[in-house]
């Protein structure tokens, strides 16, 4: 007998005859009934009507029927709120019942009556089932917890379920961790500012021991807990990594990818010559490419994911092209996405493999994946310079099935061809020229219109072409209508004697004959034009284009950290970030990469930017101890002007609000490469005193330059830059004006530029170089200005440096010569960068060796000064300096008097050692530093 | 974190059976799914996420249903899209078949398993053996011999209950090797892989012990010996019951396994291997009258072993009809509702060669619809045999009781996914 009949009765007076059956004495009867009454529910009838009876059989012996009561409750509770009370007594009762199950279904149930009036009746008997002796119970009494929460925060906060929740991570049963963790991390998404996910090496210790007994679900909300997680320095992270992997082996494809992001997320933070980050790397390809034999749904998410890491970190999958081929039963979003993951790890060595896949599914019937292979070809084409001809000899051969869609394809991609390699395939232009009547889209014939106007001069019939167009101009759509207008001007351009009429045509359909704005504009610059400067005209429509470049469709490098940290879920499906989704998500914080920081802090460690954010009352001690003879250089030069010590800005206390009002959602903003706080600034108002007599004293310039910079400008907690200032006049350099500074984020040193255009003309072709410097800076690489520069216009790049460049002393120490090239000059400056810039990430020595050292260098290398008006205490002062890469080894306190040892390494591998001495109360603090040549 | 509500709807859309597990989002919802299910199906497109608003819905197909989980939130879709798999497969052991009368029948015993089965969108217990230990189709008193639950729920062990006996204890294993391959149309091999796998069939008392030798390469090299034939896997994915730290830092394969069926592990292997069965063939289109193909299939494995039930399904116009064959071995049967021509061969042993024509008519009017050149596809089983030449070398148990109990093997090697594309 199956529970089919059940749907069956659908008389008129059902309900009232259900009343009566529910409220029969007969058990088996009243059992029947509520299962009619479920029935009904089930297939969309209101039964709502029957609460007071339904829950009248509530209290019964018989287990089936309570689960179908509870069901019920959970259903209609929230339109019977009065009437949802009468339950209560019954949770609580069964809530205290000997069999677990039914302790559990209680609690469990409960949770979801989403009435306000009863969830404060619920408190006693959760608390309860939260110690609950029975595991079951508890893992259910945990669930419960987030439930009730989303209900009523406050409520679940004042009774301090929070904390009992946060006791259970420590829970011997991992289940019930597991679950803990679930609901800890479900209220900490929707309460960003709780701080509730604390985690610190213990907690993570317990959840990496838990991971290895839980079920496969628990395994992945621990794993999604831990990629939330910041390692302190890359030794945790590496350890963490080793307990991960294993979980690279699961059946699971979601624990799979859990863990893999876990991997990606951590990796960031290893050096990468460590013999660790190449075993992992190769590690991840095989369970990735595995992925590809799920189900075609995890499948799918496994190629959305794979396509955001072959963007993070192509090396991974660089040899696995294979993998990705297209096979015929893969359903469709399969191979579209497969088709993508191609085109990224295209490369010389497998392109002819590529192409020649591409070329068969070109052939296919399914019009999206052919249009896509299409443009796939192009694609490559562009990317592997080595392949272009064979890519466009293929396209001419798709161009010549003449089936309609490929062609209209394969033209808009040979534009970009063109583009990219201009006046080398134009003898394919007679072919394009063939199919002129078959484009029926807007976007391939926009494309043939521009190749036409492009290369008017080789085409014999350009002027015919472009007329024939011109006939239906108004039905065009307005890419169609602007190419068009702009391919006549260049004709007209190019070929004035036998065009005019056609170019009278066009402007005059472009200006009188169109409303819209666009193409009315653009008609009218061209007419003005032409008629007044042919020559600036020519200058202007027949300008040299740039090269577009590789690759177009990569995802923005912010995103794309934000994305990696969210492997597995729908915002790397979506590939958005999930505040573009998913409601009320817009002051969560947006997730990032951790800073690769040697064993310093983590610069994204949240609580840099509060500590930073409270109240920093005058100043604090910033240290540029400097280190031997080139820094004896670097003395004589910074320490003359600063002296005095203003009051701070009064900009400094509003950020201050600012940021407190802000709260956490601004942490990411501060904490990350820029770091710490705008208030900050105040506190560095102070300037260091004493100067060393000796020249070969170390510290002091360097170090009185941060503080008096700093007292100026908001200055970043994470590490000291100063503002930018004008290193190039527009004056002495045809109109290009350059500013800059200096920073140094997440290990590496930036040249941080603007480029002004003052000039009338466009600039172009960009490059920088440096002299030879004291410390080997160099540019890292080109410097990256890809369109031209227009008059006014101004753009801000920033250059990596690396200090790996030849080496020449400079006077001053720190002094930079650059060149700077454009299309019009090479032009000439000098600046001076702040030595805090070379304090490298790993400058922390060991507590060991730091002693040893400092028994062990001469005195006289050792310098001693003072740092006026710090008010700041030890710990802010230590934290502070951390930011510049100054770490703080060890204190002691003597006498009511802080002492901070403290080291610094140079990116040419000196050490600097400090001591620095805080007495309380004292604003006056006093430094000595030791330096110790490099090793 | 996961799913706000899961939905199980017939293909017309309409809902069969749900449950709000979060209470946070509108339950009717979910009847816009359909609608754009449709309007994607008209653009002959598809994707297995598709969003309403500020509502996504994850959904999957088995037979005629629908399993929809809809979410508001940055849910988890790996694990979304694995536990709506993990239900199907927990509905098929309780009711043998999933589809839309089983729902129908069983309405009680899903509404218990969907409590049981996720919590507020966090999935719980899901193997359905323990499942089965307290979620059970007859009504229950209370008072007497009412389920509780199993500790196994919560146990770290939670895939085998305690107190299991057998008269005779035994374990059965079979290692199944697919192989993969795809050709081009000019012949050369673009892919071939194998996907192995080996499942369990555990009759034993207790809380065994297993472990699981392989011939595994990287093992051998680590306990240095290296003279035997090894196999280098390329990627390893196992059970819930495999120590997977134990197996990271020594390769050692250890568990508890789950009684009775089980797939406990499966493997990778990218190595390139002959092709076992080889086609060549030639299709020839002639417009308006007939198509003429000729294949020639070759079994590139020892002699000593045989293929059985092969079936190669070549692709023929579907508009094409009176079909004639020949075949030097086997018999060859027209399937127009796929629009292939399948040759069955019995038994092919290894080191052979066999030939089929075939002759199709073509209408004189051609169907405007551009046919897709689809592959031909085979299928075959080779019993007693690995292509990569894997071995168990032992598998040793232990029970604190002590009793022997005997481990059984059996190899078989069959087609997985074999394309060979035509021109």
């Amino acid at each position: 007998m199956t529970d089919s009949k059940y749907f069956t009765t659908t008389k008129k007076g059902e309900i009232f005859e259900l009343k009566a059956e529910l409220n029969s004495d007969k058990k088996e009867k009243k059992k029947e009934a509520v299962k009619k009454v479920i029935a009904s529910m089930t297939v969309g009838k209101d039964v709502s009507a029957l609460f007071p009876d339904v829950v009248n059989c509530m209290q019964t012996d018989n287990l089936e029927l309570k689960k179908l009561v509870y069901l019920y409750l959970m259903n209609y509770a929230k339109s019977q709120p009065d009437m949802a009370i009468m339950a209560v007594n019954t949770f609580v009762k069964d809530c205290e019942d000997a069999n677990p199950l039914i302790r559990a279904l209680a609690v469990r149930t409960m949770g979801c009556i989403r009435v306000d009036k009863i969830t404060e009746y619920l408190c006693e008997p959760l608390r309860k089932c939260l110690k609950d002796e029975d595991p079951y119970v508890r893992k259910t009494a945990a669930v419960c917890v987030a439930k009730l929460h989303d209900i009523n925060a406050q409520l679940v906060e004042d009774q301090g379920f929070l904390d009992t929740l946060k006791d259970l991570i420590s829970d011997s049963n991992p289940m019930v961790v597991a679950n803990a963790v679930a609901a800890l991390s479900e209220i900490a998404e929707s309460h960003p500012n709780s701080n509730l996910l604390d985690l610190n090496p213990q907690s993570i210790n317990k959840l990496l021991t838990a991971l290895n007994e839980c079920t496969e679900w628990g395994q992945i909300f621990i794993l999604d807990c831990l990629a939330n997680y910041t390692p302190r320095d890359d030794r945790e992270s590496q350890s963490i990594c080793e307990r991960v992997t294993p979980r690279l082996s699961h059946a699971n494809s979601a624990v799979v990818l859990s863990a893999v992001k876990v991997l990606m997320k951590f990796m960031e933070m290893l050096p990468k010559d460590l013999d660790y980050y190449g075993t992992l790397l190769k590690k991840l390809a095989p369970p990735l490419v595995t992925l590809l034999s799920a189900e075609p749904e995890l499948q799918y998410v496994a190629l959305r994911n794979i396509n955001l890491i072959v963007q993070k970190r192509p090396e991974i999958l660089k040899h696995e092209m294979k993998v990705f081929f297209v096979k015929y039963n893969d359903p469709i979003y399969v191979k579209l996405e497969k088709l993508d993951i191609m085109i990224r790890l295209a490369s010389q060595a497998n392109i002819a493999q590529v192409l020649a896949e591409l070329k068969e599914y070109a052939t296919e019937v399914d019009v999206d994946f052919v249009r896509k292979a299409v443009r796939a070809i192009g694609r490559c084409a562009i990317k592997v310079e080595q392949s272009a001809e064979r890519c466009v000899s293929t396209l001419l051969d798709l161009i010549q099935t003449k089936v309609n869609y490929v062609v209209q394809e394969a033209i808009v991609v040979i534009k970009d061809i063109f583009r990219k390699y201009p006046n080398k395939y134009e003898s394919v232009i007679a072919t394009l020229c063939e199919n002129l009547d078959s484009l029926d889209e807007p976007e391939a014939r926009a494309a043939m219109i521009w190749i036409v106007g492009e290369y008017a001069e080789r085409i014999d019939n350009a002027d015919e072409l472009l007329e024939s167009f011109l006939e239906g101009f108004h039905d065009e759509s307005t890419q169609v209508q602007l190419q068009l207008l702009t391919a006549i001007v260049k004709l007209f351009l190019k070929k004035p004697t036998e065009t005019q009429e056609l170019v009278q045509q066009v402007l005059s359909l472009a200006t009188q004959d169109s409303d819209n704005p666009d193409l009315r504009d653009r008609g009218y610059i061209y007419w003005r034009l032409l008629s007044t400067d042919p020559v600036a005209a020519k200058e202007v429509v027949l300008a040299e284009k740039p090269l577009i470049s590789e690759e177009t469709d990569l995802i923005e490098p912010t995103l794309l950290e934000e994305l990696i940290c969210h492997i597995g879920t729908l915002a790397s499906v979506y590939h958005k970030p999930p505040s573009a989704f998913v409601e009320g998500s817009r002051g969560v914080m947006h997730k990032r990469l951790p800073a690769r920081t040697g064993s310093g802090e983590s610069t994204e460690s949240p609580d840099v930017g509060t500590a930073a954010g409270g109240s920093a009352p005058e100043a604090a001690p910033s240290i540029i101890p400097s280190q031997g003879d080139l820094l004896g250089d670097l003395l004589n030069l910074d320490m003359a002007p600063p002296t005095t010590s203003g009051p701070p800005p009064p900009t400094t206390g509003m950020q201050m609000g600012g940021m407190d009002l802000l709260g956490g959602g601004l942490d990411s903003l501060l904490g990350g490469d820029l770091g710490g706080s705008p208030a900050m600034g105040a506190g560095f108002g102070a300037a260091p005193a004493v100067m060393p007599a000796s020249l070969n004293a170390p510290v002091g310039g360097g170090l009185g330059d941060l503080f008096d910079l700093g007292g100026g400008v908001g200055m970043p907690m994470g590490a000291y830059i100063p503002p930018k200032i004008v290193w190039l006049p527009a004056m002495k350099a045809k109109g290009l004006e350059i500013s800059g500074t200096f920073a140094r984020r997440a290990g590496v040193i930036q040249m941080e530029l603007i480029l002004t255009n003052k000039a009338m003309s466009i600039m172009t072709d960009f490059a920088i170089q440096f002299n030879r410097n004291s410390f080997g800076l160099a540019p890292a690489g080109p410097l990256q200005v890809l369109t031209p520069l227009g008059p006014n216009q101004t753009i801000e790049v920033s250059l990596p440096l690396s200090t790996v460049g030849p080496v020449m002393k400079m006077d001053p120490l720190n002094n930079l010569q650059v060149a700077v090239k454009n299309n019009i000059d090479v032009f000439y400056f000098s600046c001076q960068y702040p030595i805090s810039m070379l304090f490298v990430e790993d400058g922390k020595m060991e507590r060991q060796v730091f002693l040893a050292t400092w028994k062990d260098i001469p005195n006289d290398n050792e310098s001693q000064f003072q740092i006026k008006d710090c008010h700041l205490n030890s710990d802010a002062a230590s934290s502070k300096l951390q930011g510049s890469n100054i770490f703080t080894i060890a204190k002691r306190t003597v006498e009511g008097q802080d002492m901070l040892y403290m080291s610094i390494k140079l990116s040419n591998g000196i050490w600097v050692l400090a001591e620095l001495r805080v007495q309380a109360g004292n604003p006056n603090y006093t430094m000595t530093t030791i330096r110790r040549s490099g090793s | 974190m996961s799913a706000s509500a899961i939905f199980i709807l017939d293909l017309k859309g309409k809902v069969l059976i749900s449950r709000n597990y979060m209470g946070n989002m509108d339950m009717n919802e979910v009847d816009h799914f359909m609608p754009i299910m449709m309007r994607m199906e008209e653009d002959a497109d598809s994707s297995p996420l598709v969003t309403h608003g500020s509502a996504h819905f994850l959904w999957i197909k088995h037979r005629n249903l629908y399993l929809v989980a809809m979410t508001k939130k940055n849910a988890n879709a790996a694990l979304v899209y694995s536990f709506l798999y993990k239900m199907v497969e927990v509905f098929k052991e309780y009711f043998k078949e999933l589809e839309e009368e089983s729902i129908r029948d069983n309405f009680v015993t899903v509404y218990e398993l969907m409590d049981e089965v996720m919590d507020f969108g966090f999935p719980q217990t899901t193997d359905s053996k323990i499942l089965q230990e307290y979620i059970t189709q007859q009504g229950h008193k209370l008072d007497v011999g009412a389920p509780r639950p199993p500790a196994t729920v919560t146990n770290a062990v939670s895939w085998r209950s305690e107190g299991i006996k057998y008269r005779k204890n035994e374990v059965f294993m079979d290692v199944i090797e697919s192989v993969n391959l795809l050709v081009s149309a000019t012949g050369s091999v673009l892919r071939s892989e194998i996907v192995g796998s080996i499942k369990l069939k555990v009759v034993l008392s207790g809380m065994p012990e297993l472990r699981l030798g392989l011939n595994d390469k990287v093992l051998f090299e680590i306990t240095g010996r290296e003279k035997c034939k090894t196999v280098e896997l390329e990627d390893v994915k196992f059970h819930q019951c495999v120590r997977l730290s134990r197996f990271e830092n020594d390769r050692t394969i250890s568990f508890i396994p789950p009684d009775g069926e089980s797939e406990l592990m499966s493997y990778r292997l990218n190595t390139t291997v002959k092709p076992l069965i080889w086609i060549e063939s030639v299709i020839e289109k002639f417009s308006h009258s007939r198509v003429e193909i000729k294949v020639k299939a070759r079994s590139q494995f020892k002699s000593r072993s045989t293929a059985n039930n092969v079936a190669i399904m070549v692709p023929v116009p579907s508009d094409a009809d009176s079909p004639k064959f020949k075949t030097s071995t086997g018999s060859c049967k027209y399937l127009p509702e796929k629009s292939v021509v399948q040759w069955n061969i019995k038994s092919f042993p290894g080191g052979k060669e066999y030939m089929m024509r075939a002759h199709f008519g073509l209408p004189s009017v051609e169907s405007t619809e551009l046919e897709g050149r689809r592959p031909i596809t085979v299928n075959f089983e080779i019993p007693y045999f690995t292509v990569s030449g894997i071995q168990v070398r032992y598998l040793k148990i232990i029970e604190k009781s002590g009793y022997e109990a005997l481990p059984w093997v059996r190899y078989i090697t069959q087609s997985g996914d074999y394309q060979l594309r035509t021109n």
